[in-house]
């Protein structure tokens, strides 16, 4: 279809919530009309997958989007030479059908597995082995990229470095990724050895970040946010490697459950969230220890319950994810987390992970070598955006900088300071494409 | 399984086509547009399809079907299901003022399609398997201002599927339509899709291809559709008529 309708668009925090208009292609082909038509009709255009961004990098209510997960074909699959090339509306729960019983991985993937390959590229996404792999944007060898004036570009590294990098973590500025080409790793099974070990405060999250690292792929912790005193950053450290043997089936996937329709907001107290959160913990010691997990229920355990973002009810929530650097991520992180359960503002899903030093070609990726915390608050307002700057500081003072796929607030001001590169970022944007995100943030 | 589809680029048979894929069916991809063909044969052999071939035909054009079907069944080595899927939406306004335009759907969608089921019908009447699947319309239940001509189309290529079936009663061949309401597809662009009615072109392929393999000779997808027009082809004249539907 290349025409832009009415289209009802939410970004999975579901906080902006403005008309959109969307163009929903089937074929590559149709995407030089799409991008002119959008030209003609004064549209700045941007694309979107999945929706699985939180805030506003994925909309463009004044513009028009170009729904890209239409375009989902895999274009060759080459498990010799472990490269696939897919078009960038292709999810990776589709792609994983496909290459895991094939004796192949993703190199990098989120904690969901419905996102779409340009979806991820663009936000150069991180997953659990950070500390080894690096982000997304280091396993792509080639982009389709579509620019505004219709004409559709290959890039590599080496054919077109600013370009490539900009595009990388570009958060769709640079123009419409048409198809990826990715390199997947070797695996033998469906199955993972994981141990699970709860931990008491955050001194002993550091130290068992320390002691993983070198010899688990993956590491993660859920903590508990609104612990306080002695308990301050309690969780359930999470660590694992693929096994060598085991089904290379994934079986059908771990939805079991979807949210029908939005919960009330009341649901969502500092009493609730504290009960789950403490009964989340005392389930996790129950079950601390060693264990063989099908491969989806360990990288995936929130796509358990499909469209979970609706528990938030009809005002959406906001998601904080911040990243600082070794120096002073100890003191930095016990500060967001006394912030945080002074202001009784909890969150089901905190995340604690340690990202290593393995930089991205992406000129704007998020990851940095140090601590980064992840929390989602319901949307309560004033009292919200409150505590998010009280957290901005923090972050800002300790030299570090916020997650763009996870925003929908941060000040110019806060951008500019996390990313330097911007500027130079800024060059490579095509002027016919914009988003929300990017008219805040790139202002004076 | 080996499988012809007749119209392959269509949004219902490209995801009735992943279905077959992921079973590692064989493939024949019949449309126009050679360029979109090769890219979804592609995609189905990736997905674990045995072979997906393409073949380059106007399947509107109710000319020469009986070779050019053979030709398909010789090119894959034999068939077990066809589905047919391609189909024309029209504009009814021009095609009421033009008679030309309401020649042009009838022919494709009914004409031709009629041939190729006949057609379809005698191969595997003859082999005494094999399935005839054909995507009709809600549309074609009962005539509405909005969609009448279309719909004329889909209702006599149910009569001629039904009777296709009563055909085979008993035998071992099997034919099947299947009827989607309202579906989120490039046919449909344009229109007013918000709302619950509006369906994934993968929710009707799941359908297509269940039905396929079994259950009677009409099926309507997503399964709601049969007591909606159940009341809608019920509805009394007088009222019917003072309805915006
Ligand atoms: C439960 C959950 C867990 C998550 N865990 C992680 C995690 O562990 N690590 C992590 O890094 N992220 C994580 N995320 C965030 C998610 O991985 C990213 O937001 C991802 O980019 C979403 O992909 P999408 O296809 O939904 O893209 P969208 O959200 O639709 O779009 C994301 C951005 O990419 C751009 N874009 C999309 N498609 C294209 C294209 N074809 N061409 C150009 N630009 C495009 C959009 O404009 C937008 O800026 C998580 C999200 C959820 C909901």
């Amino acid at each position: 279809m290349t025409r832009f309708e009415p289209a009802d668009v939410r970004s999975w925090g579901n906080v902006l919530q403005a008309e959109h208009h969307a163009a929903f292609p089937a074929w590559r082909d149709q995407l030089p009309r799409i991008v002119l038509s959008g030209r003609q009709e004064g549209r700045a255009l941007l694309a979107t997958g999945l929706r699985r961004s939180y805030g506003d990098n994925g909309l463009n209510p004044e513009g028009g989007l170009i729904d890209m997960a239409g375009l989902d074909r895999i274009i060759s699959f080459d498990p010799q030479r472990r490269l696939v090339r897919v078009e960038a509306g292709l999810s990776f729960d589709a792609l994983l059908g496909v290459i895991v019983r094939q004796g192949s991985f993703l190199p990098v993937t989120p904690g969901t597995r419905f996102v779409t390959m340009g979806g991820a590229v663009a936000n150069d996404v991180h997953g659990k082995n950070h500390h080894i792999n690096g982000t997304i944007g280091r396993w792509v060898r080639r982009i389709g990229l579509m620019r505004s004036n219709g004409e559709e570009l290959e890039l590599t590294l080496e054919s077109d470095p600013q370009l490539f990098s900009a595009t990388i973590g570009g958060l769709g500025l640079t123009g419409a990724i048409t198809w990826v080409e990715l390199e997947v790793l070797p695996n033998e099974s469906a199955v993972m050895d994981a141990e699970n070990i709860p931990f008491d405060n955050l001194d002993m999250f550091f130290s068992l970040a320390a002691e993983s690292d070198n010899a688990f792929d993956y590491t993660v912790s859920w903590i508990d946010c609104l612990a306080k005193g002695a308990s301050l950053g309690r969780g359930i450290f999470t660590r694992g490697n693929h096994a060598k043997t085991g089904s290379r089936l994934p079986g059908r996937g771990n939805t079991k459950f979807t949210m029908p329709l939005s919960l009330p907001r009341l649901c969502m107290n500092r009493y609730s969230i504290s009960a789950f959160n403490s009964l989340y913990f005392r389930n996790g010691k129950r079950k601390a220890g060693r264990q063989n997990i099908p491969i989806y229920q360990f990288f995936y355990p929130l796509d358990s319950i499909g469209r979970w973002n609706r528990m938030y009810g009809s005002k959406g929530m906001y998601q904080f994810q911040s990243v600082v650097p070794p120096a002073v991520e100890k003191d930095a992180t016990k500060e967001m987390l006394k912030t945080i359960s002074a202001s009784g503002q909890g969150s089901f899903l905190a995340v604690l992970k340690t990202f290593g030093a393995v930089a991205s070609p992406g000129m704007l990726s998020f990851p940095r070598p140090g601590t980064t915390l992840a929390l989602d608050f319901p949307n309560h307002g004033e009292t919200t955006l409150r505590l998010m700057a009280r957290l901005d500081d923090i972050v800002l003072e300790a030299g570090g900088r916020l997650y763009p796929a996870k925003d929908g607030r941060m000040s110019a001001r806060m951008f500019k300071a996390g990313y330097p590169a911007w500027q130079d970022f800024a060059k490579y944007v095509d002027s016919g494409f914009s988003s929300h995100f990017w008219k805040r943030v790139s202002q004076e | 399984m080996r499988v012809i589809i007749l119209g392959a680029t269509s949004a219902i048979a490209s995801a009735a086509a992943r279905l077959y894929a992921a079973e590692g069916a064989s493939l024949l991809l019949v449309g126009r547009d050679e360029n979109r063909l090769a890219q979804a044969a592609a995609d189905l052999k990736a997905r674990g399809a045995e072979a997906a071939e393409v073949a380059i035909s106007d399947l509107g054009d109710p000319v020469d079907v009986e070779q050019r079907l053979d030709a398909f069944v010789r090119q894959l080595g034999g068939v077990d299901h066809v589905l047919l899927a391609y189909g024309i939406l029209g504009n009814q306004g021009e095609a009421e003022r033009d008679l030309a335009d309401a020649e042009t759907i009838l022919r494709v969608n009914f004409n031709s399609a009629a041939a190729w089921c006949l057609a379809t019908a005698n191969i595997i009447e003859k082999q005494g398997r094999g399935t005839l699947a054909v995507i009709g319309s809600v549309a074609g239940d009962r005539g509405r201002r909005a969609n009448f001509i279309y719909g004329a189309s889909k209702a006599g290529l149910e009569a001629l599927v039904v009777g296709i079936a009563h055909r085979f009663a008993d035998k071992g061949p099997r034919a099947v339509l299947i009827k989607p309401g309202p579906t989120m597809t490039p046919m449909t662009e344009g229109m007013n899709r918000k709302g619950a009615l509006w369906a994934k072109p993968e929710q009707v392929a799941a359908i297509v291809h269940a039905r396929a393999y079994r259950g009677g000779p009409v099926a309507y997808a997503p399964g709601f559709w049969r007591y909606i027009m159940l009341i809608i082809r019920n509805l009394p004249s007088a009222i019917f008529n003072r309805m915006e539907i």
